[in-house]
């Protein structure tokens, strides 16, 4: 199979393959190069290698059963994923979620968008050589790593978020924690900015490589931080606010000539606006019950409503904890059928056992009403939308993501051209592919 | 070509590797050897690969076993470290991959789409790379705590340990 | 709104007959036009001053009985107006040929690339149309609903 790059090479150039299996730390792609020396002449980028079949899987099952597989489209920042599908269904459904839900929303996706640009940052530094950088940011993001999964059970794929709120609160300590996490990322950030802002070797590699003028950003449909690298002023969260976003003070740091290091450099103050985000939220958040105690086990609580109400609070599982029936009000919504009904309801009364028979039960559960929805936010690497088309049913007869760094990717062969072989790596590396969402 | 004969000096190791009580010895000093001197190849696809990081990086760091050694050359490495969904299209890759590496090698599956396919079962994912190349150790985890990556590298360790080592000079190709 | 009062206003003024239809769900504009005008009407709104300068997303629906069978879906958005706007148009089965704007928008190549890969329409006009996320001998076009979920193509020969 000849690709379109070997029928168009000259006689005399190199074809260098830079195969699907490769050192860079982000996926697997496949770029072929056409050398004359080690100038790069022509590209061709070959994609779809991760390609796992999201969208046809989706439509094979119900709304509440896919939530897992959303996590591991941006597998480096899984939270926001969450939140862009869960709130399409919202828009669709019109359903109202707690103000206290909006706010833990609002910091797991800024943990998660920290997380996100650390993790792309230690992979652009450490393919130049930064090896020092690399496990610093992989020491901060372990830090943001232990918090969250203090409070939703899982480091990485979390599936936390819930359709009309989340699905447990916050754990007792999490204002600690937090602000601890946040002192050893704000220290890392400064170790770092010292080391590369004003180095001579980075700003040599970095520094009018790939350059992208804002006209063709925004042709080729960029966004997030590589569009405001070019100059061009759009985030999601300023231009359709959503959740609780416009009540939050936050900066959108912009670059000016669109080059390797304006979007290192946007990404590491968009880091510390994200901190003070957090910050902001855990300030202004509603409070919620405190930790309930139970008293009697299960078994005795089913026992004793045979007859009558029991009036002692049930001892629930660790796993639910965060999850009992006086926190419901707080984190999820007060809309019927849309929710898995409280522990404490199921196992004592009649009604709360039909709710949660009816809505796993195939055929039943979560049914938006028919029609079609587009939602999108700000993920890490740029705008993440959903197009959902709902026919009524209770599985998805569509659904569509709109990646972000698909379009990025889109751009690659025009932004290596001209430039030598050991600039594609960090302009690779800036762009932020990430192989579960550019190939879904 | 024809067979290549061995080196006569091993071959009477050879033969009575089972009985020997120097041969079992030998046995034991190379399977040290082996086992704290792995060169891995890191085969990353997918969020595995997130872990894999964790697990390499200061944390918890699989250095202190041994495997430190991160090379980017097949022919040059011991153990292929598959990590992530490997899909129909990714298949060839991997097989070529593990083609190159010279005997003696190992296969770790890390994950759970590398082990069988993990929560995709459709059109495009391969159902466990056992169908592709053998494999030594197998890792369960959506995706595995580091931890559960360290646990694995030294029940492979043990096996090394453990196995009847290669003493063979050159390669008999069959 | 008054930013989809405003669009709705100009394209029926300038395409009379050419616009289907014209509805407003959940807060967001869709416009239903025939497969022969798409360009011209993409076209228009990337102009000023509609200025729709970035097209956000491009994909396709396929809804197995009913006439027509594939439904392409565009997305396009106003940098200086903050307005999105979605734009459909029907594709019959026994003519599955569409104009392409890729000569407009460059992020166009790589989506219908893709369109053309898991549903099999065609984009006259396109300069490379070949599949970008299966491999090349792979029969089907994935996405379709008569294509079964499971129906592996495997490349090489797999063991056991």
């Amino acid at each position: 199979m000849t690709t379109r790059l070997q029928k168009e090479a000259k006689k005399e150039s190199l074809l260098i393959n830079m195969g699907p299996s490769h050192p860079a730390m982000h996926g697997t792609i496949r770029i072929m190069l056409e050398l004359d020396g080690e100038k790069v002449h022509n590209s061709e980028v070959e994609v779809g290698y991760l390609h796992r079949g999201f969208e046809k899987t989706c439509e094979n099952k119900t709304y509440f059963n896919l939530l897992p597989y959303t996590d591991r489209l941006n597998y480096v920042s899984p939270l926001i994923n969450n939140v862009g599908y869960v709130m399409t269904i919202e828009k669709l459904m019109e359903i109202e979620v707690p103000e206290r839900a909006q706010y833990i929303r609002v910091i797991m996706s800024e943990l998660s968008r920290i997380c996100d640009h650390l993790t792309a940052l230690a992979a652009m530094t450490m393919e130049c050589g930064a090896f020092t950088v690399f496990l610093y940011y992989i020491k901060a993001r372990e830090e943001i790593w232990n918090v969250i999964e203090k409070t939703t059970g899982a480091r990485m794929t979390t599936s936390y978020i819930r359709i009309g709120g989340v699905r447990t609160d916050l754990h007792p300590d999490f204002g600690t924690d937090v602000k601890k996490a946040m002192k050893v990322t704000r220290d890392v950030l400064k170790d770092v900015s010292g080391l590369l802002d004003k180095n001579k070797i980075w700003i040599d590699r970095t520094r009018d490589v790939a350059v992208v003028p804002p006209e063709m950003a925004v042709n080729y449909g960029f966004t997030g931080p590589c569009l405001r690298a070019s100059g061009v002023k759009y985030d999601v969260r300023k231009a359709h606010p959503y959740l609780v976003y416009d009540q939050i003070d936050f900066m959108v740091p912009l670059g000016e000539n669109g080059d390797n290091y304006d979007r290192y450099m946007v990404r590491m103050k968009e880091m510390e606006q994200s901190l003070r985000i957090v910050e902001q939220c855990l300030e202004k958040m509603p409070e919620s019950v405190s930790e309930v105690k139970g008293e009697i086990e299960p078994a005795e609580a089913i026992k004793m409503s045979r007859t009558k109400k029991p009036d002692q609070k049930i001892k629930l599982s660790p796993n639910l904890k965060g999850s009992e029936k006086e926190k419901y009000p707080s984190i999820l919504t007060s809309s019927k059928g849309v929710k898995v009904p409280p522990k404490e309801d199921t196992y004592t009364n009649m009604e709360g056992l039909i709710n949660h028979f009816k809505f796993f039960m195939k055929g039943h559960g979560i049914r938006p009403p028919k029609g079609e929805v587009y939602f999108s936010v700000e993920g890490g690497s740029g705008e993440l939308g959903y197009y959902i088309v709902s026919d009524g049913t209770d599985q998805p007869y569509r659904l569509h993501l709109r990646g972000p760094c698909f379009h990025i990717v889109s751009a690659l062969e025009q932004m290596i051209k001209g430039h030598y072989i050991a600039d594609v790596i960090p302009t690779f590396g800036s762009t932020n592919m990430i192989g579960g969402e550019l190939d879904r | 070509m024809g067979k290549i004969r061995p080196i006569k000096k091993y071959s009477y190791y050879q033969k009575t590797a089972h009985g020997g009580f120097i041969a079992t010895k030998l046995n034991y000093a190379i399977g040290w050897g082996r086992k704290f001197s792995i060169f891995h190849y890191p085969f990353i696809t997918a969020c595995c690969g997130m872990e894999y990081m964790s697990a390499a990086c200061a944390h918890w760091d699989f250095d202190r076993f041994g495997v430190g050694m991160t090379t980017f050359s097949p022919r040059q490495s011991d153990l292929l470290f598959v990590v992530g969904t490997i899909t129909h299209k990714e298949a060839p890759v991997l097989k070529t991959v593990y083609d190159q590496m010279v005997e003696p090698n190992w296969v770790i599956a890390c994950g759970a789409c590398a082990v069988s396919g993990g929560i995709y079962d459709n059109y495009a994912v391969v159902q466990g790379i056992d169908k592709i190349i053998p494999v030594d150790v197998y890792i369960p985890g959506c995706p595995p705590r580091p931890e559960t990556i360290l646990n694995a590298l030294l029940k492979l360790q043990d096996k090394i340990q453990k196995q009847k080592q290669d003493l063979r000079w050159k390669i008999i190709k069959e | 709104m008054e930013d989809n009062q405003r669009i709705k206003e100009s394209l029926t003024k300038k395409f009379k007959d050419k616009v289907l239809s014209v509805k407003e769900p959940l807060g967001d504009i869709v416009i239903q036009v025939k497969k022969q005008d798409i360009l011209e009407i993409l076209k228009f709104l990337k102009e000023k001053p509609q200025d729709y300068s970035m097209l956000l997303d491009l994909t396709c629906v396929d809804y197995k009985g009913k006439k027509p069978r594939f439904e392409m879906v565009y997305h396009v958005f106003s940098l200086s107006k903050n307005h999105r706007l979605r734009i459909k148009c029907g594709v019959p089965e026994h003519d599955l040929e569409v104009l392409s704007v890729s000569g407009m928008w460059k992020n166009a190549n790589w989506l219908e690339r893709e369109v053309y890969d898991m549903f099999g329409i065609h984009f006259t006009g396109h300069p490379d149309l070949r599949r970008l996320f299966m491999y090349d001998g792979f029969e089907g076009h994935p996405l379709r609903k008569d294509y079964p979920l499971r129906k592996r193509q495997p490349r090489i020969r797999l063991r056991k």
